[in-house]
């Protein structure tokens, strides 16, 4: 798609920049609209409730009153509040979360900067979200907001350090950093996968239990990373009023809720891509129609969705864990585990 | 247990609760929701339930009971006794075939006040007030809660007030008529008979009660009043409690409970 539009427009030419920045920005909307809608719904069955109901047929369009409702509340900045920092803190979480995006590959076709640093790039320009928070909770000059935004960065920082070393075993697997190759290593049938041991003979068998270890630590790990239950502490209700964003109102709230849901797909497309084939057909060229680009990109948002749906799914099922479990789980429990498996995998590469 | 095998037995044990916990709210997503959705669909509501009072004025005597018995007075009646051979409503009758012998030009009933406590049907003899099953009544102005029940228009009520002013006065000067007339009577049989007893005069409260007697007695001989009116007729000299004696005749009155309001 990049050659296409430098063709298009002329090489370099600022327009095909902006024409690849675009998509994901406007996914991103569409995206959190959807899972919103998809979040309410999601727990209200869950809970033997119906959800919005009022609002178009089966309250699909919900959330986009409730965008409309947000542009007309009044932006309250508090008396108290750090102004510069309480102003940027909700643009540098977004920026943090959408940057991340650029190296997401949607399908074929389009990746937003195809860079081979790609892995490295979403995992850098991402704990730029937890800078944000940190902005946000300072800023507001309020002891929750404050509260809620150190526990976050606490928990993001540490969950970070599994989420890399999982990371790590599959580029060693995969042998390289760039997400689109990754994606494009593990072609063909369901079974080249990574979470399958990705494309292989019958000794790949021995990945197995390892690449499943790591697919749970990458999934617990990026529960954490998005603040969601169980590992919602920094923005716990029934202790921190809404965590860092206790005093946003209006817009700058809805941009916290937009990168929130953002960084949601993004570590969701990241465990697709990394374990499920990404926008991979699980069919692969047998069935050519559905390994067209644009069936791709549908394939990875099916994955993407699934995830996410998964993320409601344990929302509604576990309770939140307190601070010290919070860091037992991530420091005794991931950690080691991580590191085994990165071990592990390592050897076999190596062995192999 | 070795703090080893713990270790593993907690991780073990965590993830499988977590996939009891996941098949329970999956299972959950697949049950029917228990919402109802309130203004299109409703639960059925119970038999007896209390809600907003409603009186039928086409079966209302105006015997002031529900007022007399309502707890915190928020029912308010006014009442204008009929001229003989005037038709009270449409009929003059009730649906169970109760003569209506007083209008009814003002009926108010203040729900915002009211208690929802039942008492003003039970002692209604005509069974005209009762509580509907309409639970959705609120309002933006407090006063929109006072509701008034009665049919009777301001000129209507001003006629029939002037109507009855006209018939009382007749009334009054045929009672001084007939007093005087059995005054007289009786002083010719004083005069006339023998025992000096009976010349005694009468005496001014005796003749208070039985002035009734005497309307009675008046309205019979009228040959204008249909006799149905007669019997309201009754009513019009002394007092209120004059309806009671219809209300005593009805079978189905809740025995207790209101009657001792009555005798206030």
């Amino acid at each position: 798609m990049e050659q296409f539009l430098q063709n298009l427009f002329g090489q370099n030419n600022i327009l095909v920049y902006i024409s690849m920045a675009v998509p994901p920005l406007i996914f991103m909307i569409a995206f959190a609209l959807a899972a919103v809608y998809m979040e309410r719904k999601v727990s209200a069955h869950m809970q033997d409730r119906l959800g919005p109901m009022l609002t178009g047929w089966h309250g699909v369009i919900q959330t986009v009153a409730d965008i409309v409702k947000l542009l007309q509340k009044e932006d309250i900045i508090p008396a108290a509040a750090d102004r510069k920092l309480f102003i940027l803190a909700p643009f540098v979480t977004f920026i943090g979360s959408y940057a991340a995006y650029a190296c997401i590959p949607f399908s074929s076709q389009y990746v937003g900067s195809s860079i081979s640093l790609g892995l490295f790039f979403i995992i850098a320009i991402s704990s730029l979200v937890s800078v944000g928070l940190l902005m946000a909770g300072w800023g507001s000059n309020n002891k929750y907001s404050l509260y809620g935004a150190i526990r976050s960065v606490a928990q993001i920082i540490s969950y970070e350090i599994p989420t890399v070393l999982v990371i790590l075993t599959i580029v060693i697997l995969a042998g390289t950093i760039d997400l689109q190759a990754i994606v494009t290593a593990q072609g063909g049938w369901f079974w080249n996968w990574y979470i399958f041991g990705g494309p292989g003979g019958w000794e790949k068998l021995i990945l197995l239990p390892l690449m499943l270890i790591s697919f749970i630590i990458y999934y617990v790990t990026s529960l954490a990373e998005t603040n969601r239950t169980p590992f919602d502490i920094p923005e716990a209700e029934s202790e921190l009023v809404a965590g860092y964003h206790t005093e946003y109102s209006g817009m700058r709230f809805a941009f916290f809720f937009l990168s929130e849901y953002a960084n949601m797909f993004a570590v969701s497309a990241i465990a697709a891509s990394l374990f499920f084939g990404g926008w991979q057909s699980p069919f692969g060229d047998s069935i050519p129609f559905l390994n067209t680009p644009v069936m791709q990109f549908a394939w990875f948002l099916l994955k993407g969705l699934f995830f996410i749906f998964v993320q409601m799914w344990l929302r509604w099922t576990l309770p939140r864990l307190r601070v010290d479990q919070l860091m037992y789980v991530c420091w005794k429990v991931l950690i080691p585990f991580a590191f085994v498996n990165l071990l592990a995998v390592a050897l076999y590469v190596v062995l192999k | 247990m070795s703090p080893i095998k713990k270790y593993f037995h907690d991780i073990w044990l965590g993830l499988y609760t977590i996939y009891i916990g996941m098949k329970i709210t999956f299972a959950h997503l697949f049950t029917k929701a228990v919402t109802i959705q309130y203004p299109d669909e409703r639960l059925q509501l119970p038999e007896r339930e209390r809600n907003r009072l409603f009186v039928n004025m086409d079966d209302c005597i105006g015997c002031d009971q529900c007022a007399r018995a309502c707890p915190v007075n928020c029912i308010h009646l006014d009442t204008l006794k009929a001229v003989p051979g005037d038709i009270v409503g449409r009929t003059g009758v009730t649906s169970n075939g109760k003569k209506k012998a007083l209008f009814v030009p003002t009926f108010t009933i203040d729900i915002g006040k009211c208690c929802y406590c039942q008492l003003c049907v039970f002692p209604c003899p005509t069974e005209c007030i009762y509580m509907t099953d309409v639970f959705e009544f609120s309002e933006y102005k407090r006063e929109n809660l006072i509701y008034e029940f009665t049919d009777m228009t301001t000129e209507q009520t001003a006629e029939k007030k002037a109507k009855l002013e006209v018939y009382t006065k007749e009334q009054d000067e045929k009672k001084a008529a007939a007093a005087k007339a059995a005054a007289e009577k009786k002083a010719a049989d004083a005069k006339a008979g023998a025992a000096p007893k009976t010349a005694v005069p009468p005496k001014a409260p005796s003749a208070v009660t039985k002035a009734p007697a005497a309307v009675v007695e008046e309205t019979l001989k009228d040959p204008k009043a249909p006799a149905s009116v007669t019997k309201g007729a009754k009513i019009s000299p002394v007092e209120h409690e004059a309806p009671k004696v219809d209300i005593d005749d009805k079978k189905k009155e809740e025995p207790n409970g209101s009657k001792q309001d009555n005798g206030s």
